[in-house]
């Protein structure tokens, strides 16, 4: 089972079977060197041939079918996916939330069972706790561990101190913005020292410039913390900017398409999205998930059809373009 | 045109109205009722449908102060000008069951002050106290039981499953029925009245502390399970701190309930506390006390709501912002404008 969901994935991860863009595959040195030294790692998430069947009205829906790929420590990983490709659901699965129907997790060889501070995870929406400041929001998890109050809180401290909230410890949630509500998700998440933290998302319900701030704030933390990331998101461009490696997921059935490399150098900043490499890298991704022949793609095909209507409700020669 | 909708318009959509009109307004909620009553009172000619005899003249069945039908009166004094006989004089008058305003007024204050009749009767004050105390155990009774198990419905299923069919079937019980019952179970004094306020607020309580549990959003749940919370940690740590500020608002209008089921509830068994004073006060016809009695009792409601919902915002810090207090807008409208005046009148010198 699990050899055949390997074989499949070097089937799909063969170029000869892909379009000519070999470009996103040409690695600098270092890059290659990086990735090498990244698979000398530990693997600490290991899925399985995870399976996800529903049952709906319309029948049985298999919302993922053999999922597998491997996080080593520090990594991080994306998800993206056309809409409906179940990264959330895989997501939700990976962190204990949802149970799969198939296949298994492992965590450092454990397989897991139910959710657990061993991993953390930071929602789309807000889920910080309204009647807790930032300081007692973040010492939760110390608290559930059952750490006294004065260790929790000093723990805690530490952790909103390095998301750069120390002056909105004693804030309540209603009064930060959204990036730094998802700033002290983080340090909520963190503080239980998760061997992987998982993000659903995160920066999406945030307007752009935000989120540019978040990604980049991202990054900076993860260096600076010994956390492996797996990051769900329909944003192209945020997950080439992050990701060490995308999983690139099909639709209807939830697939893996292609495990990609992600061939940008880091350190990454925000000027690399025009260099070449970021964008053919960039383009493969559209290609892979806009560019399939199944029905999602005959759905968007529809949808421009309806675009190009040659109905016409207004005056001639009053065009906007 | 652009600027219609906006500050002029009384009837805008869903759209709140400028603080200095809300404030007029509800002022104006208890000025028109108020109106209406001093109308009917002062007004003689819009009812005052008797005649308060002042001189009997010359019809031998009157006597002075009388109430007498206005067209009784009529006819009486038609009949004497025939007869060339006096005429009786008098004033129009509403019934005895309608005082005036200033009548019921006068009452508030000399209802605590006069003794009652009979040294066995309590006093205002004294029939006030027996029932809120009667009011206090019922409700403190049934919130003991129906608050956790309205938590434990809205948490797990099981329970919700369990208790909710029942509970809707009861529910459809009028507490009154159970009057008898209560006499025969618990006897005439206050138990059986605790007893009506019980089954008159446990089992809408339950209910409704159930569903408002259930809105507590899952994503916060799910949040507290990653964070390593157990079962007992995400009931008193996430379900309850998380549903608390409106469970503490249920509780208030629970409690304006469980105050609708008062009266009955002092009817069963021995009458007393503020039923057995308004039915004394109606039997003596001074029913300027009863209408002082009847509201009293809605000036016990509404200042223990408001003082419960002030108290709520000490509470719930979190919220202390969600709701801001008409009155203390006010005084930082007023401080405000004096702190202007004194710069402006500062600033010259």
């Amino acid at each position: 089972m699990h050899g055949l969901a390997e074989k499949e994935q070097t089937v799909a991860a063969d170029p000869a079977s892909q379009p000519a863009r070999p470009s996103y595959r040409d690695q600098a040195p270092e890059v290659a060197a990086r990735f090498a030294r990244i698979y000398q790692r530990p693997v600490v998430l290991e899925v399985k041939g995870l399976d996800k069947r529903f049952e709906s009205e319309a029948g049985p829906v298999n919302a993922l079918q053999n999922i597998s790929f491997r996080a080593h420590r520090r990594e991080l990983i994306c998800v993206i996916g056309p809409s409906g490709c179940g990264k959330s659901t895989l997501i939700r699965i990976l962190a204990g939330l949802d149970s799969a129907t198939g296949g298994e997790t492992l965590l450092d060889g454990h397989p897991v069972r139910g959710p657990g501070p061993d991993r953390g995870m930071v929602f789309q929406g807000y889920t910080l706790f309204p009647w807790r400041t930032v300081l007692q929001n973040v010492m939760f998890g110390p608290e559930m561990r059952g750490l006294g109050y004065t260790t929790a809180r000093d723990e805690a401290m530490e952790w909103v101190e390095i998301v750069g909230l120390g002056r909105f410890a004693n804030a309540y949630p209603h009064q930060l913005s959204g990036g730094m509500k998802q700033r002290v998700a983080i340090a909520r998440a963190l503080a239980n020292k998760p061997r992987i933290l998982f993000m659903d998302e995160p920066f999406a319900a945030l307007d752009a410039q935000t989120r540019a701030q978040m990604q980049s704030y991202l990054l900076e933390l993860w260096k600076k913390v010994d956390i492996t990331v797996v990051f769900v998101t329909h944003d192209l461009e945020e997950a080439v900017y992050l990701a060490d490696r995308i999983v690139v997921l099909d639709a209807h059935p939830g697939r893996v398409r292609e495990i990609v490399e992600v061939p940008v150098p880091r350190p990454r900043t925000r000027e690399q999205m025009v260099s070449p490499l970021f964008v053919t890298t960039k383009q493969h991704l559209e290609s892979l998930i806009h560019g399939v022949p199944d029905e999602t793609a005959v759905e968007a095909a529809s949808e421009d059809a309806a675009v190009k209507t040659p109905i016409r409700m207004t005056q001639v020669g009053d065009d906007v373009e | 045109m652009a600027h219609g909708t906006h500050d002029s318009d009384w009837f805008a959509v869903r759209k709140p109205l400028p603080e200095k009109r809300s404030r007029v307004l509800s002022v104006l909620a208890f000025v028109l009722p108020l109106g209406l009553w001093s109308l009917v009172s002062y007004v003689p000619f819009i009812w005052h449908p008797l005649v308060q005899v002042e001189n009997p003249g010359s019809v031998d069945y009157f006597v002075k102060d009388m109430l007498i039908e206005k067209e009784v009166f009529a006819k009486e004094n038609a009949t004497a000008l025939v007869k060339h006989a006096a005429l009786a004089t008098g004033h129009p008058k509403n019934p005895i069951y309608l005082p005036a305003p200033h009548e019921v007024a006068r009452a508030m204050y000399t209802a605590f002050r006069t003794p009652p009749r009979l040294p066995s009767e309590p006093w205002l004050h004294q029939s006030l106290w027996q029932s809120i105390q009667v009011i206090f155990w019922g409700f403190f009774l049934s919130s003991l039981v129906g608050v956790p198990l309205g938590i434990l419905g809205g948490t797990f299923d099981i329970f919700a499953k369990l208790q909710e069919p029942f509970i809707e079937f009861f529910r459809y019980l009028p507490a009154p029925a159970f009057g008898a019952l209560c006499v025969a179970v618990l006897g005439i004094y206050d138990a059986p009245k605790i007893a009506i306020i019980f089954i008159g607020t446990f089992f809408q309580q339950v209910l409704v502390v159930s569903n408002t549990t259930r809105k507590l959003e899952i994503p916060m749940i799910e949040a507290a399970q990653t964070l390593g919370a157990n079962r007992r940690q995400l009931i008193f740590r996430v379900v309850v701190p998380g549903v608390i500020v409106d469970l503490y608002t249920d509780m208030r209008i629970l409690l304006g309930w469980a105050w609708t089921y008062l009266i009955v509830a002092e009817m069963v068994g021995t009458t007393s506390g503020i039923t057995y004073f308004i039915n004394q006060q109606a039997r003596y016809r001074n029913y300027e006390n009863v209408y002082a009695a009847i509201i009293l009792i809605g000036v016990i409601g509404l200042t223990s709501d408001i003082a419960l919902a002030r108290f709520g915002r000490v509470l719930f810090p979190w919220r202390a912002e969600a709701r801001k207090s008409v009155f203390r807008a006010w005084f930082r409208e007023r401080k405000a404008a004096r702190a202007a005046r004194a710069a402006t009148e500062g600033a010259p010198a």
